[in-house]
């Protein structure tokens, strides 16, 4: 009983002879952890008579000080020497004697701190190059898988995709619209405040329109797409994974790739060019507004410039990628959540990983592809 | 055999100490009610079986009691106070001496063994971090895992390994009462009946009193001094097995001279003679 009010436990040693008394308890674990220890120091004899008559309350916290005290062995059998002892207590100090007679120090593992680093370092670098491999091979089972499907149109998930059309793509389009529209109004401040130095303040308008068809329309709605749909689907998936469903869909013989990788994948590939032409015609917007408001360019000099100098293969140069950004995200996302190993940390480091790796790839791709095209000159 | 001389005694001695009474419990979930009007007692140091058929409320009368579900209906008087109607602080001291072990382990899957043990001993016990994770492992130890376990993640350990930590950091803080939800569900055999040794001895060493809940017939007949049957809302009877065994219920016949039944009360009658039941296993 853990009552409010208790006397710490006491060690006296009275002609050779060691009373203990008191509550020997986790509440006051410190007060005796140190007496047992002064008391280790000041004599080296663990053979003196022990008195434990006085012992109020005793538990598992206080026996291990007890054992501490008196040594393993000789507590082990404690109702030899201490029979008038009740026989719960007894019960309880042999039953912790016996626990602690072996050593409960785990063995750690040593290592040189130089040698961690460098194992740490090998470990990374072979870890990333796991990952690609890992992903390549991914990429090439979605293919195969695809392929196959393909040509059994009964075999087809419409209501699956349909539905991860719904929750990745017409739930996304306000936010994508909102935040190209804020770009695109900054584009055309940011252009405004360039140009006027030169006089050239008209050219505002073609540097949004060369902007959002070519790059931000794409990058913005691919970058909102990797945080808010890569990370769902590998806490799906992950989640799934943990509670050994996609075990059950392979044992049932289903394969989860045709399940639940390819409706993902393909209501990506089917969304992000629709938001990517959203994201350009609110970026596109948004900077119409400033030139209209600001810069005094009328709504019908804005659309006549577009026309003239905007040459309809930029906005198939960024709508191209689209499909394509859609397929590396869509990718990432499910390969995390089939690499989540049961725990909800895991679910969550795979999160985080399949969030960064597919912002992270999108941006590399798009600098590839914006090398490419300077070069061929589209 | 021993066990049946301190079962013995602890009965006597069980009569006159009710650790916690459950008075006029009542718990529904929208138009679904699943206690009404239930009592019960858990005396203490005694290991309290309690079975019942699927959805009878077994793990909802043992969230309401640790405090985990507040009741719809009724009093659940816990050391002699009810606690209900304490404040929280109150409460929260005397929900320190209960120590739950989770149906699935409920192991804390960011922190290693030790350390899960420790937190407890770290929050309340206003230990060290050397003293808490030197009475982790032994904590550890006693609930009869090895001492290289100590540093392992939780996701590296097989299920009974799991139940073994868990008991662990229930029994961290010395609790007086240990409530065990299915402790022996998903073991092997041989793991279960070493988990119900393992429950008596730390019941016999510690005086704990246990609240048990289970399908394991192995366990009642092996560990339990007394059952608490849980059918059509409440308690049916709640006795020592042999009385359990003899009320005429449909159900509590099927399940204690069932072919699995039979089996169980054959096993341990022939290890120890406790119950007379071989005249009512024709039934």
């Amino acid at each position: 009983m853990a009552s409010t009010d208790t006397a710490p436990g006491q060690l006296h040693v009275t002609d050779s002879r060691l009373q203990i008394s008191g509550d020997w308890t986790l509440e006051h674990y410190a007060v005796l952890r140190q007496q047992v220890r002064s008391h280790h120091s000041a004599s080296s004899a663990g053979d003196e008579a022990v008195d434990l008559s006085g012992l109020a309350g005793l538990d598992t916290a206080g026996a291990r000080l007890l054992v501490e005290l008196l040594g393993a062995e000789r507590m082990a059998n404690v109702s030899q020497w201490a029979a008038d002892l009740p026989q719960a207590r007894q019960a309880l100090l042999e039953t912790v004697a016996r626990v602690l007679r072996k050593s409960l120090e785990p063995t750690r593992p040593r290592r040189a701190p130089l040698a961690d680093w460098l194992v740490d370092i090998g470990e990374r670098v072979t870890a990333l190059w796991h990952q690609q491999r890992m992903l390549l091979g991914f990429i090439g089972l979605t293919l195969t898988t695809l392929l196959a499907c393909l040509l059994r149109p009964w075999r087809w998930r419409v209501t699956a995709l349909v539905a991860h059309i719904h929750q990745t793509g017409l739930n996304a389009v306000p936010i994508v619209a909102l935040l190209t529209f804020l770009v695109g109004a900054v584009v055309a401040f940011l252009g405004a405040t360039v140009l006027r130095d030169f006089g050239a303040t008209i050219f505002t308008v073609n540097l949004v329109a060369f902007a959002f068809l070519r790059e931000f329309g794409v990058l913005l709605a691919a970058i909102l797409l990797a945080g808010r749909t890569a990370s769902a689907f590998t806490a799906q998936i992950g989640a799934m994974k943990a509670n050994e469903e996609i075990d059950a869909i392979r044992a049932i013989g289903l394969d989860p790739m045709e399940l639940l990788v390819l409706p993902r994948l393909l209501a990506m590939m089917v969304i992000l060019p629709i938001l990517t032409f959203i994201g350009m015609l609110c970026g596109i917007l948004g900077g119409a507004l400033v030139c209209i408001f600001m810069l005094d360019i009328s709504a019908t000099q804005f659309l006549a410039i577009l026309q003239r100098d905007i040459p309809l293969n930029h906005f198939l140069v960024g709508l191209g990628k689209a499909p394509i950004f859609a397929f590396l995200i869509g990718v990432i996302g499910c390969l995390e959540g089939f690499k989540v190993s049961g725990s909800a940390q895991s679910v969550g480091e795979h999160t985080t990983s399949s969030v960064v790796q597919s912002i992270f790839m999108v941006i590399l791709l798009d600098a590839v592809a914006a090398l490419f095209f300077m070069e061929m000159g589209w | 055999m021993t066990d049946a001389g301190v079962k013995a005694g602890a009965e006597a001695e069980a009569e006159s100490e009710v650790l916690i009474r459950v008075r006029g419990l009542a718990n529904r979930f929208g138009s679904h009610v699943v206690h009404e009007d239930l009592d019960l007692d858990i005396r203490h140091g005694e290991i309290l079986g309690v079975v019942g058929g699927s959805g009878t409320g077994k793990s909802v009368l043992l969230r309401s009691i640790v405090g985990l579900k507040r009741p719809d209906a009724g009093s659940v008087e816990v050391f002699g106070e009810d606690l209900t109607a304490l404040p929280p602080s109150r409460r929260s001291e005397l929900e320190r001496r209960f120590g739950v072990l989770f149906q699935r382990g409920a192991l804390f899957s960011s922190l290693d063994l030790q350390e899960n043990v420790a937190l407890p001993l770290l929050e309340h016990a206003g230990l060290t971090r050397g003293d808490a994770e030197d009475l982790a492992r032994m904590k550890l130890a006693l609930a009869g895992l090895p001492p290289d376990a100590a540093l392992k993640m939780p996701s590296e350990l097989s299920g009974g390994m799991i139940k073994r930590a868990a008991l662990a950091r229930a029994l961290a803080l010395d609790p007086e009462v240990l409530f065990l939800d299915e402790p022996t569900a998903g073991l092997d055999p041989i793991g279960a009946a070493d988990f119900d040794r393992l429950i008596m001895t730390l019941r016999d060493a510690l005086g704990l009193s246990v609240f048990l809940v289970t399908h394991d017939l192995d366990t009642l007949y092996t560990a339990c001094d007394r059952v608490a049957v849980l059918s059509q809302r409440r308690v049916l009877v709640a006795d020592r097995l042999a009385v359990v065994e003899a009320s005429d219920d449909a159900w509590v016949r099927d399940y204690f001279h069932g072919p699995r039944g039979r089996a169980a009360a054959g096993a341990a009658g022939a290890a120890e003679p406790i119950t007379p039941t071989t005249s009512r296993e024709n039934t």
